[in-house]
């Protein structure tokens, strides 16, 4: 490479200039940048309105509605508003994660601003997790207060067991919805991602028994509702508040864990096929 | 790192071409960068500019051919804690305050500047606490040159950096820029004010359809264009002015610059003592030389003409 001309300013000549520039990061370092990275998306998310209220305020005014206020005085309502404290929650759950990935993730790739950060040294495994972080943090939220409000409002009484059984599937059962999210927010384009999710979560949330019990349904909506991942979900949460039996749950934690696998996997492949594309 | 710093490249293309799907992006480019000064990347809209950044940066994968920024592959994000990037973007997310942006891309690097320290360096001071979505033009774009900056790279790109400034918005600029490479350090520039490219460049790179047509000092690129602009007022046509040998382009209207024509010519010399002879009434007349611009018209049309013919 002598053949290169030197363009440009004379520079500092000596040990200093030698130096090869510092570029290890300590692991301190790099577990704080991941910590700053779902920090920030949490801080960002929250000034965000638009996103808050109805990834809250919508599953609570569901439960209360359906849940509390209309089976009220037909005989069984603390039953129903165990029920569907469990599968509303779920929803919720599941909203916020198709929301902040899916249509996040798509809006924030079409704008042009994913590219400045993956232009910087952030690993995207960073950028992810961040998502993924607030995505739990924001479900842990929900589940907490629409709990409250069965308790003071709906009267539901469950063992301290089930309370902890609930809050952890409600918490952590967002997971592999983040993955699905991931796949929608690569595959979609970055205006239609949000009409992408609404398209295919209302349909498959009703079909899983999310806002009926899946029981409700006819016998051939009942024996296809496995294919879709929510109906895991919802499956899990209505065991941890006693309403199913728990000898299954092993299958549905799988099922659950198959469907993260697999999104991912198809969020991979979309982010390679994006590296070839003229955008991104 | 040893032999990065020994043979001095910074960044490098080795026979890469880049397609997308049916179209040739680049097409077997080979590009050494060496450190220091700032390097101009030209070319009309969809030249390969971009691409050739987006290789670089590691955004976008090469389709043969290999990419190297500072001795590794740009797509580990390890090799870019060498770099800042300050590309075009539509929406940045405006909930965020300008200290908070900062904050988190210093987070990404190993040895960033401190917060006052980039405040200072990007002209933000004063600016700490403000959303981002209250910010003017102008001042977004000084947050994204912070950004670029925090980590205190060896190496910054800067994509069109000053699009929609005013022009004394756009001197300040470039003398934060002259200070950035004033230490030693490069900058890799693509911008479509020619202006820009002469005023900061150390080496141009013009780049048409995917190839490196020219490449050298702003001046070298200029003089591949040996002529000078004759302006003048004359009744010759542009057709009898075209026939005098000499004369590589006849403008009128131009600057609107009603009356006075414009001529390219690579011995105005000799132009002007035949325009002389033939037109008594010549008036107004002017010769200069080139700009960058003609330079990089004449560069790009030649090319075109050449893969036409």
């Amino acid at each position: 490479m002598t053949t290169l001309a030197t363009h440009g300013i004379p520079r500092p000549v000596g040990p200093a200039a030698l130096q090869a520039p510092a570029t290890y990061m300590p692991a301190g370092r790099r577990a704080r940048m991941y910590f700053m990275e779902a920090r920030y998306e949490l801080v960002k998310t929250m000034r965000i309105p638009a996103f808050v209220i109805p990834a809250i305020g919508f599953p609570i005014m569901f439960y209360i509605l359906f849940g509390l206020v209309l089976p009220s005085g037909k005989g069984g309502s603390h039953t129903a508003a165990t029920y569907l404290l469990a599968t509303y929650a779920a929803f919720g759950v599941i909203s916020i994660a198709l929301f902040a990935l899916g249509a996040g993730v798509a809006t924030e790739r079409g704008q042009g601003w994913l590219a400045v950060k993956r232009a910087s040294p952030m690993p995207v495994s960073a950028y992810m997790m961040g998502k993924y972080a607030i995505t739990v943090l924001f479900a842990l939220v929900l589940t907490i207060l629409i709990c409250t409000i069965g308790v003071v409002f709906g009267g539901v009484r469950l063992s301290p067991g089930h309370w902890a059984a609930l809050v952890v599937v409600e918490t952590l059962g967002g997971l592999p919805f983040c993955a699905i999210g991931l796949a929608i927010g690569y595959l979609a384009g970055p205006n239609s991602a949000a009409a992408v999710v609404n398209g295919v979560y209302l349909p498959m949330a009703f079909l899983s028994g999310l806002f009926i019990p899946v029981e409700m349904l006819p016998r051939f909506l009942q024996t296809i509702a496995p294919v879709f991942p929510p109906y895991h979900l919802a499956r899990l949460a209505i065991a941890a508040v006693g309403l199913a039996p728990a000898s299954s749950a092993w299958m549905h934690v799988l099922a659950l864990i198959g469907f993260g696998v697999l999104f991912t996997g198809i969020a991979v492949v979309a982010y390679r096929r994006d590296e070839g594309k003229a955008y991104g | 790192m040893d032999n990065v710093v020994a043979d001095n490249v910074v960044a490098r293309l080795s026979s890469v071409s880049k397609v997308y799907g049916n179209a040739t992006a680049l097409n077997n480019v080979s590009l050494d960068i060496a450190r220091g000064g700032v390097v101009a990347l030209l070319g009309p809209n969809g030249a390969g500019k971009t691409t050739t950044v987006k290789l670089l940066l590691g955004l976008a994968a090469p389709t043969s051919g290999t990419v190297t920024l500072f001795g590794a592959d740009p797509r580990h994000s390890t090799s870019r804690r060498h770099i800042g990037a300050m590309l075009q973007v539509g929406k940045v997310p405006e909930t965020l305050r300008v200290r908070e942006h900062v904050d988190l891309f210093r987070s990404y690097y190993p040895a960033p500047m401190s917060l006052p320290q980039v405040m200072q360096a990007a002209g933000l001071e004063g600016l700490e606490s403000r959303h981002f979505g209250e910010l003017s033009g102008g001042q977004r774009q000084r947050v994204l040159f912070a950004l670029a900056l925090c980590g205190n790279p060896d190496m910054l790109f800067l994509d069109e950096p000053t699009l929609g400034f005013d022009v004394e918005a756009r001197r300040a600029f470039w003398e934060r820029i002259r200070a950035f490479v004033s230490t030693g350090r490069t900058v890799l520039l693509t911008t479509h004010y020619l202006e820009e490219a002469d005023a900061l460049a150390d080496r141009v790179i013009v780049i048409d359809r995917g190839s490196v047509i020219a490449d050298g000092t702003p001046s070298t690129i200029k003089a591949r264009v040996s002529g000078r602009r004759i302006r003048c007022n004359t009744a010759l046509t542009e057709i009898e002015l075209r026939a005098i040998p000499g004369v590589s382009d006849v403008r009128s209207d131009v600057y609107s610059d009603r009356d006075r024509t414009e001529i390219l010519a690579s011995a105005a010399e000799d132009v002007v003592r035949v325009m002389l002879a033939r037109d008594s009434g010549l008036s107004d007349l002017e010769i200069t030389s080139v700009g960058l611009e003609e330079a990089f018209l004449a560069l790009t049309a030649t090319n075109h003409h050449e893969e036409a013919a």
